[in-house]
Formats: structure tokens, sequence, C-alpha cells
């Protein structure tokens, strides 16, 4: 078996004990990356030679001082591409950011750096993580390592896959409508979009200004407790992130869910769930059950205007973000164009691929004015009921679950001709980025041998709940040592 | 014939915060003289990922320049994206305020041609600034353009003024009154040469007696009171002139050229206005607390009307001295530090305006800047006053005080310059006057009062200006006795 | 439901440069979305208030203090042109 295939917590055991080293780490992601990568296609670029040079900074100071560290130090690990690296290109999987080498970290980068976690690379992602697929990269293809002819899920696959396919120990993600839960579920490893303001944006180049947030990606809950707690809390760059104290997430989990109310949204049930998918979810629901917790059926009626509101907020906001991506400061050029208009368009059109461009354009319509009354005012205020919803919800129940998509992973190309198709593939997940509440997907099980997730969702700032609800259905579904075959062969052929 | 219409002028100044730094990120708002883009960071350059955190400095600048102007601060306030393509705004976007400023409904009062005139104030909010290009040439016929952001993100505040002017004049009287308020509340530097304070102005015309109003021209480019006087004047005959000719005038926005006195239209207003405005995501919404509010007003420094007022009467001072002392607070201050020292305020008052006020235009500094100290000038005002010095030599001692820094009145001691006053020594030198010019002094004896003047003079010429000349004339006329 | 006119316009203020086949593909796209999200009309929103943000922050900022930024080198790093510490970009018209 790879060293990969430990729980971070095992391999922080394993460094302070002296079994291995963080360099032997270091070195055994990229046997995996080395292995499977060329198939899965999740590293957009690898940092090989720095990783191990700070591996093998790590490892003289285990040896001067094993105690006391973090358990993030010396753990290997990876950061989708939206999220800015100093002095590594950052590309957000967009032709419009080749050759973008960031004079600044993201805070989360730095938090992890500060941990001493060590960066193996850049994860791949759909083009400014619009996306449900991870077919929009502009650069390549990242595929689902339990089989490889479907999607891993995005926007966040890479992420997904490295995790999924033990290349890295935990990655960090991007969650604006389901970008970190869609890929987790897709690919059998733990996803958390922290409530809104939870982590700091700054750095992380922004899809849609107000629904963005970071997370972590792991195989186990207690890996994203733990990453979570390194990355979340205020920064001062980020006048969104919350004050709030950050709760001791590890401690949530463990604590079993007796006695807790679990809200199953009826809606949620309503939305064309796959056999397969419904089958996990409501064993998993027998399994909170049977441990103590009080199954309630909730309603969030304001559900079937989420997608539109969604559609219409997410577009607008991307129209404004992505309105810096001039060619100026900086981005390929401008292909000799004479006049400003001319470049502006050179530089856009060559560098925006097909699904960006779409919403682009959404986005300038919904905000023009004479359209901006009937669309954007309008989701703001269906945005302001989804909240509602969720709020009258938790005062209720302490968490609500649900499958975290109504399929398992779909075959790549499907759903790639018809954008109404993709996006309805967020309809559970984006309700909770609305609302800016915690959620998490754990893998619950399978589907036709195809991984299946399970959504918790707490309320504002309830990550502890989510944790704590997610690590029974871990504990009790039992499968996070199971990897993918595609894992499984690497293992083989060591 | 264009007497029959009436213009409608309002303007939209746009002045930039004396902060230390931007609005939104730690460089350096005062960006004069710097490389180019050598006050940059990745928040001002608009590099992917980087958000705005708000200057607490720039906002209550803001708020207390609105309550200056007698403007409401309503309690929530938000800012908001204004979002266009320009290679001098990075983001592609300028996080400005729409439809919920910082403040809203104020007034200013200022003076044109003797009149008192009251405009109303629209609004008062905050905003970014762009960096600024550089063109090879002129702007239409150059190849390329070059960009500069160390001015993007310095706080700029937008001071939108009401429709309320109706003649060119007025224009420049608005926007030196709204200046040297700003100054006074030490928010802004007046400095219009370098752009820190900037003008637009829209014009429209209607026929007197009417409200309907013709289409709204906005005018830009005018860095100077006098072009924004020529630029509407310019700009109320031309549109009159169409309109006498019953053709209609363009909605554009034009551009002031300096160089040919005449305005040209830049685009047209229909493009201009998709800016699709919406809530600026990345920055919280603002709660003005009602007592936050308060402390700033009671901070609020006199305001320039009020000082002027309050000079005139406290110390009985003519319009015109008041107004030049209440130039600035500084000056003021300075006028008031003199009397304070115990000079008379309507001596200091002159001495201020007529004498050190002419050097330090010819240096082109102010006042309150000199090399002499208020205690030092309110010294020689009491000296003329007592007359111990007189007023030709002390206006020749504070000139060369101005550029030495020595104190006047140690001068005056030092050199004995002091005035002669003691009767002995007057009697000789009148004694020889009566000597030297036995003419004036018959032909003074004889009734001509005129005479006494050249023996008058021949005395102060002898004290080398020292000699008391009112005491000169008494001992001459009791010397000379008329029979 | 949109007209070509309106597509190219939107594609113009978005600096988006799409060909006349992209922009007849996205006018057809763009027709399915608006008319899904069309269904907000339905949803209650009579008497509610929007929401920008969610979070419920107030009045987050900063002190006025000067923090060093990158230097002039670090600023045009990036730029595809620049002379004499400035960018270059083509003329505006």
């Amino acid at each position: 078996m790879s060293l990969l295939d430990l729980s971070i917590a095992e391999m922080a055991r394993g460094l302070r004990d002296r079994e291995f080293s963080s360099v032997e780490l270091v070195e055994a992601a990229y046997q995996q990356i080395d292995r499977l990568d060329g198939e899965l296609g999740a590293f957009l670029r690898t940092t090989r030679d720095q990783a191990l040079a700070q591996a093998s900074v790590c490892d003289r100071e285990l040896a001067v001082s094993p105690d006391g560290r973090g358990e993030l130090y010396g753990i290997p690990v990876a950061y989708k591409d939206v999220l800015c690296t100093q002095g590594v290109e950052t590309t957000a999987a967009s032709r419009i950011l080749s050759g973008f080498i960031p004079p600044y970290s993201a805070t989360v980068v730095e938090r992890m750096e500060s941990q001493g976690a060590i960066a193996l690379g850049k994860l791949n992602c759909d083009e400014f993580a619009m996306g449900s697929s991870n077919e929009n990269s502009a650069f390549q293809q990242t595929r689902n390592p339990w089989a490889t002819d479907r999607v891993p899920g995005g926007s966040s696959g890479g992420s997904a896959v490295a995790v999924s396919a033990r290349m890295a120990a935990a990655t960090l993600g991007s969650d604006t409508g389901g970008s970190i839960r869609l890929p987790a579920s897709f690919c059998g490893v733990v996803g958390v979009k922290p409530s809104y303001g939870r982590v700091s944006r700054y750095g992380l180049i922004a899809f849609a200004s107000s629904l963005d947030q970071v997370g972590p990606l792991t195989k186990t809950v207690a890996d994203s407790a733990l990453v979570l707690g390194a990355i979340a809390g205020e920064d001062p760059h980020d006048a969104t992130s919350s004050q709030a104290p950050v709760a001791s997430y590890q401690d949530a989990i463990g604590q079993g869910v007796s006695g807790l109310r679990v809200g199953i949204p009826k809606e949620y049930l309503a939305m064309g769930i796959e056999p397969g998918v419904r089958r996990v979810f409501d064993q998993a629901a027998q399994w909170l059950e049977a441990e103590g917790a009080r199954l309630v059926e909730v309603s969030l009626p304001s559900t079937e205007y989420a997608l539109a509101a969604y559609y219409v907020i997410a577009p607008a906001e991307v129209s404004s973000n992505l309105a810096r991506m001039d060619g100026v400061r900086f981005g390929p050029g401008f292909g000799g164009a004479t006049n400003l208009g001319d470049a502006y368009e050179h530089a856009r059109h060559q560098g925006f691929g097909g699904e960006v461009r779409r919403r682009i354009t959404l986005g300038t319509y919904v905000l023009s004015s004479g359209y901006y009354d009937a669309y954007y005012l309008r989701a703001q205020k269906v945005r302001t009921l989804v909240a509602q919803d969720f709020e009258r919800v938790f005062s209720e129940v302490d968490c609500v679950i649900s499958p975290t998509a109504p399929t398992a992973a779909f075959r790549l190309g499907e759903r790639l001709a018809d954008p109404l198709a993709m996006y309805a593939t967020d309809l559970l997940t984006l309700p909770a980025n609305l609302a800016g509440i915690s959620g998490i997907s754990v893998p619950a099980g399978f589907s036709d041998a195809l991984p299946v997730g399970l959504q918790v969702l707490g309320p504002y700032l309830g990550e502890a709940t989510c944790f704590r609800v997610a690590a029974q259905v871990e504990a009790a579904a039992d499968i996070w040592r199971v990897g993918p075959e595609t894992a499984g062969a690497a293992e083989e052929g060591v | 014939m264009s007497r029959q219409w009436e213009a409608v002028i309002g303007l939209e100044v746009h002045a930039q915060l004396l902060t230390e730094s931007k609005m939104f990120c730690g460089c350096r708002a005062q960006y004069l003289g710097l490389p180019p883009n050598s006050n940059t960071c990745p928040v001002c350059l608009g590099l992917p990922g980087t958000l705005p955190v708000m200057n607490r400095a720039a906002v209550e600048m803001t708020i207390r320049t609105a309550l200056a102007l007698n403007c409401e601060i309503p309690e929530f306030t938000k800012f908001d994206r204004k979002n266009y393509f320009y290679p001098d705004l990075p983001k592609g976007y300028q996080i400005s305020q729409y439809d919920l400023p910082l403040s809203l409904n104020g007034c200013l009062e200022f003076e044109v041609g003797g009149r008192v005139v009251r405009a109303g104030i629209t609004r008062v909010h905050l905003e970014e600034d762009a960096g600024t290009l550089h063109h090879a040439g002129e702007i239409h016929t150059s190849s390329f353009s070059l960009v500069d952001l160390n001015r993007a993100g310095v706080p700029l505040m937008e001071i939108v003024g009401e429709p309320d002017l109706r003649h060119p004049e007025e224009a420049p009287a608005y926007l030196a009154a709204l200046r040297q308020t700003l100054m006074y509340l030490g928010v802004n530097d007046g400095n219009m040469e370098e752009g820190s304070l900037r003008c637009d102005a829209n014009i429209s015309l209607r026929e007197k007696g009417s409200s309907v109003l013709g289409a709204k021209v906005e005018v830009k480019n005018m860095n100077s009171f006098r072009s924004i006087q020529r630029a509407l004047e310019f700009e109320f005959q031309r549109q009159a002139d169409l309109l006498e000719q019953g053709r209609k005038v363009a909605q554009e926005t034009r551009g002031w050229s300096d160089l040919e006195q005449v305005t040209v239209s830049q685009r047209s207003k229909e493009e201009a206005q998709e800016y699709r405005y919406f809530p600026e995501p990345d920055l919280p919404p603002l709660r003005v607390a009602r007592d936050y509010v308060e402390r700033i007003r009671e901070a609020l420094p006199e305001l320039p009307r009020a000082k002027r007022v309050r000079l005139r009467e406290s110390y009985s001072l003519a319009e015109d001295q008041a107004r030049v002392i209440a130039e600035s607070p500084e000056d003021a201050a300075y006028f008031e530090a003199v009397v304070e020292a115990g000079a008379d305020p309507r001596s200091a008052a002159n001495w201020q305006v007529q004498n050190l006020q002419a050097l330090c235009n010819a240096s082109k500094i102010r006042v309150a800047d000199c090399r002499i100290p208020p205690v030092a000038l309110a010294r020689l005002v009491q000296l003329v006053d007592q007359d111990q010095v007189s007023g030709v030599v002390a206006k020749d001692v504070l000139a060369e005080c101005f550029v030495s820094g020595d104190a006047p009145a140690e001068l005056i001691a030092s050199r004995g310059l002091a005035q002669v006053s003691d009767q002995r020594q007057l009697r000789e030198l009148v004694e020889q006057a009566v000597t030297a010019n036995s003419k004036a002094a018959l032909d003074y004896q004889a009734g001509n009062d005129k005479a006494l003047n050249a023996l008058v003079g021949f005395v102060m010429a002898a004290s080398r200006g020292k000699a008391n000349s009112k005491m000169v004339s008494q001992l001459l006329r009791e010397r000379l006795p008329r029979s | 439901m949109f007209e070509p006119a309106q597509v190219a316009h939107l594609s113009r203020l978005a600096r988006l440069g799409l060909t006349d086949e992209e922009l007849e593909r996205l006018r057809a796209q763009l027709g399915d979305i608006v008319r899904a999200v069309g269904k907000l009309a339905e949803a209650p929103t009579g008497q509610v208030d929007p929401t920008a943000q969610v979070g419920g922050l107030y009045n987050v900022m900063r002190e006025d203090r000067v923090v060093d930024g990158l230097t002039q080198d670090e600023a045009l790093a990036n730029a595809s042109s620049h002379e004499a510490g400035l960018i270059r970009v083509p003329a505006i018209q």
C-alpha cells in the first residue's frame, strides 16, 4: 500500500515516530502522480523540486524537535488552480491567465504553509470554477478515478481526484454552488463547504464573490476538520471574513449523533434522485437513526426557485469579476491588435471558453437597465427566501441531510451539449451557497460501483455539527480506506 | 438674441482625500512624483483574487465634508460596482456608490458679484480614483497609450451639485467656495492643476420663465476656474445658437479644449449609461451610528463664511480684509495670534493684508508659513502704533526680516532705527531745515501750507526716516508762527 | 427570445469579440437559460428585502496606514508589454 492511503493523523504520527520521513511521503505522492495522473489529469502543474526541498527541511526540523508540531507539518497537499500561489503560475484553468505568476499567495495557502504543509502543485478545475463536471478546463480533461470514462464532478475536479487517487493527503477547492461537495461525492472523498466568511477568500480568484468559499477535500472527516481548522478564521485582507472565533472541529468528531434532530427536506428528495443514490441516502439516514438521531421531515419551499436565483446572481457577479481579465496587467497579450477595442476583444475572445462566455453574457444581460429588476433584484429577493427557509428549519432541527447530487458521476460529454441539464447537477448543493450556511459531503456508499456522497447541511457557522454527523456516517459506512481501482493498480505496481 | 435663454448648470466635483493610504489598500494616497507603477500592490493592480478593505479615514473625511455641506447622513450606506472597461481601471469596474450614498441633500452658500447664492448639494459619496494614461502625442492619433496605476485606488469624494446655477460666472464662484471649504476641513489640497480637485459641469438651456429644460450636456476637462467659466460661456452660446436656429441640442459629453477655447463632442450619453451598477459583494455595508456622526459634527472646524463674519464683527475689519485673512484657516489663525499677542486688530489686519501678504504672494508662500512669527509681527505693529518706529522704516524692516528670519523689534533696536521723538534732537533738525530752506519757511509763514511739506521732508531725510513726522510738523509750526 | 442584435450588443458590452456563428449559438442557449430563470417571476417576493450578502457583517474597515506594496518590476512582471515603467496598450479610439 501507499503511504498516501493513510489519514493525515496517521501520517503525522508516522512522521513523529520516524516510521517514515516527509521526503518519503512527498515522493510517494509524486509516485502516484507519475503513475496515474497521465490518465486522470488532476494536476495542471507540479512543483516537485520545491516540495522535496521543503520536505527535507521538515525532516531536519522533526529530527531536532519531533513534538509540538501541528498535524499538517510535512504533509503533502495541493491547491485548486483558482488559489493564487506566489511565484507559481496560477491560471484558474483559463487561457486568459496563461503565464500569470502571482506576486502573492492566497491567505489559505499562507496558512497551510505556516502549518508546514507541503504543496505538490496546482489542480485542474473548470475554467474559473464554472462547471459541474470539470469538462470546462481550457487545458486538460480530468477523469474520475473510479471510472475513467466518467467525470470527476466539478468544478474542483482535480482536487477531488488528487485525494481519491491518493496523489495528495489533502487538497483545497472552492465551492460556489457545489464545486467542492459535488466532486467529493463523485470521487468518494470528503468535501467541506464552510459557511460564507468562515474562510478567507483573499487570493481565491473570484467566480461569484457573494457565494464563493474555500474548503478542504480529504479522505476522512477528521482530516477535513483538521484542514478547515488550519485555514478558517478572520482575515484582515477579506472584509467579508467572519470575526467569530473558530470552533474546535476535531472535538466534534466522535461525539456521536445521539439526541440530534436531523432534518430531511422533502423538496430535495423530490428532485429526481436516482434509485441507487436514494438507496445510499436511505441507508445513511437509518444509520443515523440507529445511533440515536431523530429524523424529522422538513420543508424548504423556496428550493424550486433557488436554481434560477443562482443562475442570475452568480453570472451577474461573474460578468463583473472577470472584467479585470483584459490582457493589460497580465495575460497572454493582444495578438497584434492596433486599437484598444480590438485588443480587449482579442484577449477575451481567445482567453475565455464557452461556458465562461455564456455566463458573462448572461450576467451582463441580467444587470442591464431594464432587466435588473426582473432578474437580478428578484433573484436577490429569492435569495432572502432561501435563507429564511434554512433559518426556520434550523430552529427545528440541528442539521439537514440529503444526497449531495441526484446522481452518481455521469459520463464524460453526457451533459456538455445541454447547459441546463449541467446546471441541474447543482440543484441540491447551491441553496447552501445562497444562504451562506455550512455543508459537507461524506462518502456514504456506492451505486453501481460509483461513490455516492451524503450531504449534511448545518446552520451558519455550524460546521462542527456537520463534522459530527458526517463522522457518524463515515464510521457506519466504513469505506474510506477503499480507494478506486486505479489507485489499487498503482499499489500492485509498487 | 440669446438673452431669452437661461442656463441651468450643476457641477460635479471630484476631490481626492488627504488620507495616508489608498481607499482599499495600504499603498500611498500621495502618489505625485513617484516613478510610474511604483505605488501599487496586488489589490490596486486588480490582480485576480484580491479584495478591497475600506479605509476608515476616507469614510470619516467624507462624512465630515458632507456635514460641512449641510447634508443628511443616512444610517445605512453601501458600495456598488460601476462596470466599464478602460485601461486605467484595473478591475474593469470602479467601486463607487449608487443608490445609497454616504450623504444626501446638502447646500453650499457662496458669493458672486456681491450676491449670496445658495446652491443645493445632491449628494457627497465616496469612490476610488483610476490610474493615469499617457499618450504619445494626441489621444486620437497616437498608436498606443501608457498606463500608470500609481493613482489607482486613491480615495475620491464625488460632490454632486444640484442644477441651481444660472450663470456661467456662478460656476467658478461655487467651486472656489467649495474648494475653500474642503481645504478648511483638511480633506483636500485644492490643487486643480495636478488634478487632486476636478470639476465637470452639466449645462442645459431653457427659455426664461419656462420650466422645460433642454438636453443636458456634460462638459469635462476643465482644470482651472478660468476654463470652467470660459467653457460654460462657450457652451451657453453654442446651445443658444442651436436653439435660435430651431435645431436640437444633443445630449452628450463634450470636452473643453483650453488650446482652442471650444468644447468638442466626446461620446454619446447612450453608450455611457450602461454601467450595470450592482452592490459590491466584497465590502460589507456601513451602518453609520448617530453618535459617531455627532462626534464628527462637533469636531468640525469653523467654516470660511462663519470665520469671515466673525473676523469682521469681532475685530471691526473691513469685508475685504476679512476675506483675505480668512482665505485659509492657517492665515486666519495667524491673524488671531497677532491680535492675541497684543496688536490692535485693525492695525494687525492692515499689516497682514497689505504688507505681509504682498511679501508672501511674491514668494508664493502662505502667510502662516512665513518666517515672521505672529508675536514678532504684533511687536512691530505695536511699535508703529506707539510711534516708536516710523511706518516707512517698519515696512523695510519687515521685508528684510521676511527674508532673514530675524525679529523686527531686535533689528530696530540694534540698528538704532527707533523713531526720534526727542524734542531737543528734533528742534536741532528743525533749525537746520529752516536755515537751509529759508524760502520755504517764508512761503509757509506767508500762508502757503504746502511749503511745510518740504521742510518736513528735509527733516525726515536728515534723520534717515527715523524722525517722528507728526512731532516735526508740530515743532515746525511752533518755530514758524504766522502773524 | 433574444434578437441577434441584442446578443451582439451584450457581447460588445462585455468585450467578448464573439463571431457571428458563436453569437448565433449563444443566442439559442441564452434564450433557454433566460426562459428557465424566468421561474423567478413565480416566487412570492412581494414584501421581501433583497439579499446582496450573507453573514450579516457591517462596518468592516481598516486603519489608514501605509503598507509596502510591489516594486515597479514586480508590478510589471505579468504585463505583456511595458516601457519606461509604464504598461503599454494599443491606442484608445
